[in-house]
């Protein structure tokens, strides 16, 4: 955990190594929020609509990053994504598990 | 309350309910079985797909199973029905339950002339039989004796960032009580086996731990998919988890912080303290089923997404940090910490909240799951049928 969650929070990064946030409200394009990594706040602009529980990316992520919540990797990004677009399975993938690679591949 | 309400078994286990339970060895013993519940108050059938055209780990996997839960400290009696020519064999089954102590009846509908003889016969025995539980009184027991399951279904972003790390906290306080903790969920540990090896007693035990994780995998791959809509599934992804690694990293949190003692199959025997891995699948009656074959007494499970899952042998505590669903579903959820993404409820009351949660249970109070007369069951399966 990041610490204790404010009140009113918009969105929360679990860990500094964080790529994303998590927003705990429905969040529209063109809003800014106000996010907390550690000691810090820090502001962005949305540019999809992140609805309640899912993340945004707080910085720009190339095509095949390892991307990381709660300072651990949760996949890898499938392509260029910016700062404050939606971070999802369109462009995101797993790692772990990947029977259609593994047959593909052998 | 410092302690719980439990009835003192002859071998020495507390069960916090005094269940009558009805097992089918077999698929084709379920309607009987199902139909003397309906008849007799306070009892519980548990009918399932099993029993019979298995060979092997897989049928010895369905005995475990239904042993195991025949053996749960919270039955108190059990009849067994089988039909008469299944691979289960219903004496055997008996014997494994028998050095509990308990009440233990067994028939067969071949024998006792068809389903409607079988229906009367098991009607009489139960009603006995459950008089026979009625007589029971329980008595005060320390916390220390206490097992719990933790797991997590129908998860959604809330369950890594608010209801996992606060059963977390609660599985901290029982485990410093002196009691147990089990976490099963093998295929909810993938991408995350790294964090939880890191916590394991031994180095043993963390081998143990990959090769597990490693086994569920192959298995994942030799099935020719990617895990995504299975696992995450498809109400996982809405709530907006994308992938198995970050499901699992909001999964682990639930067990709190102990050292992990060590890895038990499904089903086996879970030691009453500390916290141990029950090498398990994520399905959720699955799961629960095989850790109340274990000996988990209770089990607080926290969901997103919202549901009713219950068990046929332990009272099943449901938890959500999911504010929506709870004013949705209130009727199926026992612990709201939803405040807690609000930002006015602290990490440390949560805990507090689910451990007070878990201690009304194991003193009497029914569960939500229990008030709607959910009894799920389902055994997990290796082999195809024959």
């Amino acid at each position: 955990m990041a610490g204790p969650i404010e009140a009113g929070a918009d969105a929360l990064v679990m860990d500094a190594k964080d790529h994303v946030a998590t927003a705990i409200k429905d969040l529209q394009a063109g809003d800014t929020i106000a996010f907390r990594i550690g000691d810090e706040v820090k502001q962005l602009t949305l540019l999809d609509p992140i609805p309640f529980g899912h993340k945004v990316a707080i910085a720009d992520i190339p095509a095949g990053t390892d991307i990381r919540k709660y300072g651990e990797v949760i996949g890898r990004t499938t392509a260029d994504i910016r700062a404050g677009q939606h971070v999802h399975v369109h462009n995101v993938e797993g790692i772990r598990g990947r029977g259609d690679q593994a047959q593909s591949a052998g | 309350m410092d302690h719980m309400m439990g009835y003192r078994r002859p071998d020495g286990s507390v069960g916090i309910r005094n269940h009558l339970l009805i097992i089918p060895t077999v698929i084709c013993a379920n309607q009987v079985c199902s139909r003397i519940m309906q008849l007799v108050p306070e009892t519980v059938a548990i009918p399932h797909q099993h029993g019979c055209s298995q060979i092997g780990a897989d049928k010895q996997r369905t005995f475990d199973v239904l042993a195991g839960t025949g053996k749960n400290p919270n039955v108190g009696g059990v009849i067994i029905i089988s039909l008469g020519c299944e691979v289960i064999d219903p004496h055997e089954l008996a014997e494994a339950i028998r050095p509990t102590g308990k009440l233990v009846e067994v028939f067969d509908i071949q024998s006792v002339g068809g389903s409607v003889k079988a229906i009367q016969y098991g009607t009489e025995l139960a009603k006995k039989m459950r008089a026979q539980l009625d007589a029971m009184t329980p008595e005060p027991i320390p916390f220390s004796e206490l097992i719990i399951g933790v797991k997590c279904g129908g998860s959604d972003a809330t369950s890594g960032l608010a209801s996992n790390p606060a059963l977390g906290q609660a599985a901290d306080l029982l485990i410093a009580e002196g009691g147990g903790v089990v976490i099963g969920e093998t295929t909810e540990i993938i991408g995350a086996e790294h964090v939880l090896a890191a916590r394991c007693a031994t180095s043993e035990t963390a081998d143990e731990l990959y090769h597990i994780v490693g086994r569920f995998e192959k298995e994942v791959e030799r099935m020719g998919a990617d895990m995504r809509g299975g696992n995450p599934s498809p109400g996982n992804i809405a709530g907006g988890l994308t992938t198995i690694e970050e499901k699992s990293l909001g999964c682990i949190s639930k067990c709190g912080t102990a050292p992990i003692q060590g890895v038990i199959e499904y089903a086996e025997d879970i030691p009453r303290h500390g916290l141990y891995f029950m090498d398990s699948p994520g399905n959720d009656i699955e799961c629960v089923s095989g850790m109340a074959a274990g000996g988990a007494h209770l089990v607080c499970f926290t969901t997103g997404r919202g549901t009713p899952t219950g068990s046929a042998v332990v009272p099943v505590i449901k938890i959500t940090g999911n504010k929506r669903m709870y004013e949705r579903m209130t009727d199926n959820m026992d612990v709201d910490v939803s405040d807690m993404l609000a930002g006015t409820l602290s990490l440390e009351e949560a805990g507090q909240r689910i451990w007070q949660e878990i201690r009304e249970v194991a003193g009497g109070k029914l569960t939500k799951a229990e008030i709607l007369g959910h009894t799920e069951f389902s055994i997990n399966r290796i082999g195809p049928s024959l």
